[in-house]
This record gives structure tokens, sequence and C-alpha cells, in this order.
């Protein structure tokens, strides 16, 4: 392991997994808000809105990651000029973090959607007929009752959204899979120990994530 | 029962259509009842009658016709609608309390996220409601947790928590075990005789015959008879109404 043993080494692994963790942080709070708002358009009276949440979930859903990210890059930055920070790595972060939660908030619309199906029509019947508005019989009695079965699927998107932030890489931030690439580039005798070292990293973080969210699930759950 | 009517009618139905895709279930239905009055709405199942009652607030859409309430006809979306809900309760077959609030909650959430009340104003009317339908030692249990009439009780005391006009009660007792039946005719009965203005579709035909001014008998979405409870169970006028009557009052 005289591979990691080096401090310069260590570092970019370090930083490239504190990159990974930040991009999955910011993006996963971004992509919840979007999420709910699109999920929010989706189940509502408003036909334009409806199909503004369908649009978004069909084009983002169905369009590569990888193209989203370079279209961030050479799309809204190189050509349109969206620049987000002077600094070259902060820019390629924020970029990052538009194209991951622009992605991702499709399919968190998609499990609040369906987590919407699970609340028994007659919870937001019962809540209009009290004089709730939509916002309000959304927002007090389905979403609650929805999260409770969106707890689950929410795991696996944000297990999903950790990985694919090592996509980012391909628009040149140091994430973990570019430093792994570099290293394997230095190290030519030691691939499958940086292999298994960037892959255990990976799966350390996100086994409990997983089991996490299980037990979130089942104690959330709601009685009927 | 005498006839408590006063003043213009407080529901007023007039020449309602609705159809579901080619199914006609509301056929040219008039209808009006008056402040105070008890109308029970009785039929065959597929006669339109949870449609009917549906409509009053407007959780089933019209697709011709008028339906006015309190001297104003039903808007069709937004704010001017969800406040015209306000003033009308309504109890569900299934219950549809709040399955993530306690009973307290559910009878105050609509006081106090609909009409702005203090908290402490709502739980105190909250309170009381619930007592008054025999229900307030249960006020911080989850709906789960409580039988099907003790449910059906709570889901009144949410509706008269908003101090309805009139109160819609869709097959309140159908979906209840035969002992927890009484429990909520009772309460639903004391509410007759204090005068609320109820819509009540109903298979209780003691309920009928005791409680209401009025029976509507509805057949294929037509509004058949409408008749005191007296006459109506004594000399129904329609072939549909006797064949009807035959076969729930052998038993």
């Amino acid at each position: 392991m005289h591979v990691f043993t080096d401090p310069k080494n260590f570092d970019a692994y370090v930083s490239g997994f504190l990159w990974i963790l930040k991009l999955t942080g910011a993006s996963a709070a971004c992509a919840l808000v979007l999420g709910v708002l699109l999920a929010a358009m989706r189940v509502s009276p408003v036909p334009v809105l409806r199909g503004f949440g369908a649009g978004w979930v069909n084009i983002f859903r169905n369009t590569p990651l990888t193209l989203v990210i370079f279209f961030c890059y050479f799309g809204l930055y190189s050509t349109l000029g969206l620049s987000l920070s002077q600094e070259l790595d902060l820019n390629r972060y924020w970029l990052g973090v538009i194209g991951l939660s622009t992605y991702t908030a499709a399919f968190v619309c998609e499990a609040i959607r369906s987590g919407i199906n699970t609340v028994p029509t007659g919870q937001a019947e019962a809540a209009r007929a009290i004089g709730l508005s939509f916002a309000q019989t959304l927002r007090i009695v389905v979403l609650p009752q929805a999260a409770r079965s969106v707890i689950a699927p929410f795991g696996s998107i944000l297990i999903a959204l950790c990985k694919n932030a090592t996509i980012v890489g391909t628009i040149g931030l140091m994430e973990s899979s570019n430093v792994m690439k570099d290293l394997i580039n230095s190290y030519g005798n030691a691939v499958i120990p940086i292999f298994l070292v960037f892959a255990g990293t990976f799966a350390a973080l996100l086994i409990p994530t997983g089991y996490f969210f299980g037990w979130l699930a089942n104690k959330l759950a709601v009685k009927r | 029962m005498d006839d408590v009517t006063t003043g213009e009618p407080l529901i007023v139905l007039d020449s309602v259509n609705k159809w579901f895709g080619p199914l006609h279930v509301l056929d040219d239905v008039s209808l009006s009842v008056g402040r105070g009055e008890v109308v029970v709405v009785i039929g065959p199942s597929g006669s339109g009658k949870s449609t009917l009652c549906r409509t009053i607030n407007r959780l089933e859409p019209i697709n011709s016709g008028t339906i006015t309430f309190d001297g104003q006809a039903l808007p069709a979306e937004g704010k001017a609608l969800a406040k015209l809900r306000s003033e009308v309760g309504m109890v569900f077959q299934s219950f549809n309390l709040f399955a993530h609030k306690t009973i307290l909650e559910n009878v105050t959430l609509g006081p106090t996220k609909v009409r702005k009340e203090k908290v402490a104003t709502a739980r105190e009317r909250g309170l009381a409601l619930l007592d008054r339908v025999g229900i307030a030692n249960q006020a911080d249990k989850f709906p789960a947790q409580l039988s099907g009439g003790q449910q059906q009780r709570a889901a009144i005391a949410r509706a008269l928590a908003m101090q309805p006009k009139a109160m819609l009660f869709d097959e309140p007792t159908s979906a209840l075990d035969p002992e927890m039946v009484g429990e909520v005719l009772d309460v639903m009965t004391s509410l007759a005789r204090d005068g609320m203005t109820m819509v009540v579709v109903t298979h209780e035909m003691g309920f009928a015959r005791h409680a209401a001014n009025r029976v509507i008998f509805m057949a294929d979405g037509k509004l058949v008879e409408d008749a005191a409870p007296t006459e109506f169970f004594a000399n129904p006028r329609s072939e549909r109404a006797k064949d009807f009557l035959s076969k729930i009052l052998t038993h």
C-alpha cells in the first residue's frame, strides 16, 4: 500500500472523496426541492404545470447523465458563458451540481409521485372537504403520508446520486474517479489495490446509507 | 316530524346532469333542501345517490345544470370553492381521518389552517366536540387505534369543528360492523334534533323513518320519489320504489 503512504497521494484521495461528498450533498438538497416542486406540478389541476413536470421528467430521466454534465460544461459554460465561480474547480463543481440535480430531480419527482399514489384518495378528498386549498392539502395531508413510503426509494436515489457524482470528473473536477485514474497512470503495478481502495471507500460510505434509509422507512411507516 | 323549513332553501340543485363516460349517473336531478331539513337519500346501489351527495360540495363536478348553496352558485375552483367546502361538512363511508394525525389534530386542523383560529381556541372546541360524540378519552390516539364506530364519530366531530351550515353524509354506516352502527346513528339523530341541515345517503331505513323530514328515492340516476318518510314507506308510488322496499323490508 505504498501508494497511499505518500502524503501527496493520500491528500488527493481524501480531497477526491470530499468533492464527491460535497457534490452529493448539494445536489441532493437541490434535487429534493426541485423534485418536490415537479411532483406538485405533476399532480396539480393546472394542465400547463402538469405538462411542464412531465416534460422535465421525460427529458432528464431519458438522457444519459454524461450528456447532461457535458451540456452544463460545454453548453452553459463554454457557449453561453455561465460562470459560477472565478475559481476553475469551484466553477466545475457548481456546473456539476446543476447537472446532477436537474437529472436527479426527475427521479425524485417520480418517487414522490408514486408515494402520493400510495396515499388513499379519501385523504385528499377529506382535506378538500374541510376547505384546505390544493397547496395545503398537498403540504399538510398528502406529502407527509407519501414521504413515509418515499423514504426507501430516496435511499436508492441518494446512493445512485453519490456514485453518479463521479461523472463530474469528465469535466475536469479532481473527484475520486479522476484521482484514481491518475494514480493508476502513475502506479501501473498497483492497479488492483488502488481499485479496491476506491471501490471499498464507496462501499463503506454507501452500505450504511442503504441500511439507514431502510431503518428510517420502517420506523416512519404509517399505520392504517 | 313537523315541517321545519323556513325561508329560502339552503341547497338547490336544478336540472343537474352528470356522466361518467357513457354512464348517465345523474339524470336531470332537481332538488331543494331547506334550512334545518334532514333529507335521506335511498336507492339501489349504482343509482347515483353517492354522486349526488358529492356534487353538493363539488367533490364531483357536474356536466350541466346548476347547484346553489346558501343563495350562491357553486364556485368552479380556487379560494371561493375552498371557502364553500369549509361551510359544508362531509362525512365519508370510509371515515378518511388523516392517518398521520391524532384524533384531536384531525378535529383542529380545519379551524386552525382554514379559519386561522388560535390553536388553544380550536383545541377547546375540538375537545368539546369529541366529548359530544363520546370519544373525548381517545383525543390523543391515532385513527388506526380506534374502532370503526369511534373513527366515524371522530370524522363527524371533524366536520362539525368547521361550524358548517349543512352536513353531507355519504353512507356513513356502510363500512361499520353492525354493533357500531347504532352509536353513529345516535350522533346523527342528535344532530338532526339540534336543527342541522343534513343530506344523508344511507341504507338505514330506521334512521330514515325516525330522523328524516323527507326521503328521496333514486334509481338509475333519476330522482324517482320525494316524500315524507311515513308516506314513502307506507305508500311508495313508483314500481321501482315498491320493488326496492319489498327487497329490503322483508328481512
